[in-house]
């Protein structure tokens, strides 16, 4: 296997016989794309096997080839010259941050698929935790929690989002008061999530008392963080329509508000699905404003304006924090929520560039 | 200025107002008032809850000190494990925004450009839950190589931690959190870059680095600026991965890698939340609104130098 490790240096003399003054001296073309594939190979493989039981070092065997990946700006240096290694050199290390950036999210989605499918069964997903200890037990609570509050968060956030949108664009247009919505909402998008769940709580305690816990708090946490990211994205599907559709509809006597409601908005439909659908793929993993709101609770609850409700995040992290004894069956519960969370998020993100990519007008894709 | 010109769309003043009009105009207006309203509502709900906590004389709060030596070392974990996070991912980013704008097939850049923006939709709970099963346990034999060779330096005199749930540790989880925004921002911006002054650099012979030295990074600069910042941001007041990657002692120390480390404003609100009660809650919830006034500034920040170049870069 290590064989293929020694890149094959090409002979100063062997392939240069054809070149005139006028050209220097070149590596092979696909010397360094041989030496990053011949590594791939060899990480790849190191890995399979120790899925299959043997015990190689890998982050020494990835580190030792990640170093061979070096040796063609060196030689570059003794061929080419040193602007042309150094070129080389920047290339190593562009894909060596790609690289670096890909690892801990392939890590992380085989964590959890390791961790969370044993636990995956028909009673996971229809127990709740009330009266478990120890053993079994499921997270029908928090599914329906996480469902509940999302899907509130998204019926407050969806029209204010719009319509905010539909007045940047259709109605502010270069006002002072449109451009400062504009800037205020992207400076929203930076508000964290516990300030959001602070906020809720701040607010929901003038009217219910001190330790008030109720899931549509969690709502509208999860909306202050939501609605910023359907305005941006709803204002730039709205952009995107052109105006003659507008004028078109104008010059056939429609007025404005017909023109927006039958016009630009289907036309922008795909877009601003997608941008509501990866809105509510961002905001259905927090967990820090629904563990200030929300709380915690091994009971199901189906009314979002009493008493805690249980999230899927939220769920996962109180498992992970106070397991009980023996710790191991909390452990698998929280694997087991992070995998169906993470199912749920991807397939969220999956969604949205499937409705973009299929239904989007042509020319827009 | 309202009657400034539309862009050649037609002039609203020609038509008859209608009731419909006037309701779905007021209607989106309110919606567009409602958000002022929820953002300043952030900023005074906080202070009318938050106040008391501030005020509260030490023996009223269960940590027994009055607000300023509280928050004092929270202020001080949450800017060194955001600093921490902000110098990791700058080059990264940077490099792999380069990767996919100019060093990947076209056809390759914009999926890997989804598969990067994959690492935004892992929920913070995940990060934190991996942070501990994997990276803090994968991470520790470094600290203790650290402590071995690198002592010397104050930054890692150790000694180190048995479990590697370190600040560093949580540096690196945040870095990955913020990696995607910054790499869309940076890639956004490289992709921008005038055409002809990299077909010029490439025709004055310089190679791919020295046409993005000389064209890309003098163009982009202002861009990657108000990235990182935006980043920096994220990084302050991420909670969870925080609350769940560091053993935390509320001490100030620059040392990276023992068991005693600082804890960061928005891992202690999440940490003891729950159990807070009275003064304490105000206290938290101060605490809050300092990390909401940091976190404010610096995206204000980012944002205007964002805005100020709109024209040319189109970020976002």
């Amino acid at each position: 296997m290590t064989a293929t490790l020694e890149p094959t240096a090409p002979r100063p003399g062997g392939g240069g016989d054809l070149h005139t003054k006028l050209s220097s001296n070149q590596l092979p073309r696909l010397l360094p794309w041989g030496v990053f594939v011949a590594a791939l190979a060899i990480v790849l493989a190191t890995v399979i096997a120790n899925a299959l039981g043997s015990d190689l070092p890998t982050t020494r065997i990835v580190l030792l080839v990640w170093a061979v990946q070096f040796l063609v700006p060196l030689l570059s240096a003794f061929v080419e010259g040193r602007r042309k290694a150094v070129d080389r050199l920047v290339t190593t290390f562009v894909v060596s941050a790609f690289t670096l950036a890909l690892l801990p999210l392939g890590s992380i989605i085989y964590t959890v698929l390791d961790n969370g499918l044993p636990v995956l069964s028909g009673e996971f997903f229809t127990y709740s935790m009330r009266n478990v200890v120890g053993e079994g037990g499921g997270i029908y609570h928090a599914i329906v929690g996480t469902l509940l509050i999302t899907g509130a968060a998204a019926v407050i956030s969806v029209p204010i989002g719009l319509f905010t949108a539909i007045y940047v664009v259709e109605y502010g247009e270069g006002t002072r008061m449109a451009r400062w919505i504009r800037f205020l909402v992207d400076v929203m998008t930076g508000i964290p999530s516990i300030v959001a769940g602070l906020f809720a709580y701040a607010l929901f305690v003038l009217f219910f008392g001190e330790g008030v816990r109720m899931g549509i708090g969690g709502s509208v946490a999860l909306s202050v963080l939501m609605i910023p990211v359907v305005v941006r994205s709803c204002e730039e599907m709205l952009k995107l329509v052109p105006n003659e559709l507008r004028e078109a509809s104008y010059a056939l006597g429609v007025p404005k508000w017909r023109t927006i409601a039958k016009v630009v908005v289907p036309t922008a439909l795909a877009g601003i699905v997608t941008g509501i659908t990866l809105a509510i793929a961002r905001v259905i993993g927090e967990t820090a404003p629904l563990l200030i709101i929300a709380g915690a609770t091994d009971s199901v609850n189906f009314n979002l304006f009493g008493d805690r409700m249980a999230t899927l995040p939220v769920f996962a992290y109180t498992s992970i924090r106070n397991p009980g004894v023996p710790p191991e069956f909390s452990l698998d519960r929280a694997w087991g929520a992070a995998l169906v969370l993470l199912i749920i998020v991807m397939l969220l993100n999956l969604v949205a560039r499937l409705v973009s990519f299929l239904f989007s007008p042509k020319g827009e894709k | 200025m309202s009657s400034s010109v539309t862009k050649g769309r037609p002039q609203k003043s020609a038509a008859p107002r209608r009731a419909g009009d006037v309701i779905f105009s007021s209607i989106s207006f309110s919606a567009a008032g409602l958000i002022l309203a929820t953002l300043a509502g952030v900023a005074i709900f906080l202070t009318v809850e938050g106040v008391p906590g501030i005020l509260a004389s030490p023996d009223e709060v269960k940590s027994g000190e009055s607000f300023l030596p509280y928050v004092g070392p929270l202020v001080f974990g949450t800017l060194l494990a955001a600093i921490i996070a902000l110098l990791i991912a700058v080059p990264v980013s940077i490099g792999v925004a380069l990767f996919i704008s100019h060093y990947a097939p076209r056809r390759l850049g914009s999926i890997f450009g989804y598969v990067i923006d994959l690492l935004a939709a892992v929920p913070s709970v995940v990060y934190g839950a991996w942070g501990i099963a994997f990276l803090a346990g994968k991470i520790q034999p470094i600290y203790e190589w650290l402590e071995k060779n690198l002592g010397f330096i104050p930054l890692f005199a150790g000694p180190a931690s048995a479990t590697g749930r370190t600040i560093l540790t949580a540096s690196i989880v945040l870095s990955l959190m913020i990696l995607p925004i910054m790499t869309a921002i940076c890639r956004e911006i490289f992709l921008q870059t005038p055409r002809l002054h990299q077909e010029a650099a490439l025709a004055l012979g310089a190679t791919r680095w020295e046409m993005a030295r000389l064209a890309i990074f003098p163009y982009a600069r202002s861009g990657i600026v108000s990235a990182s910042m935006l980043g920096l941001g994220r990084a302050l007041g991420e909670t969870m991965a925080v609350a769940m990657v560091l053993s935390a002692s509320g001490v100030v120390t620059f040392n990276l890698i023992s068991s005693t480390n600082p804890s960061t404003i928005a891992a202690n609100i999440a940490l003891s939340f729950g159990e807070a009660s009275g003064l304490t809650v105000n206290a938290l919830v101060a605490s809050g609104l300092v990390l909401f006034v940091i976190t404010f500034a610096v995206n204000f920040v980012a944002r205007a130098i964002v805005d100020r170049r709109k024209e040319f870069s189109g970020a976002n």
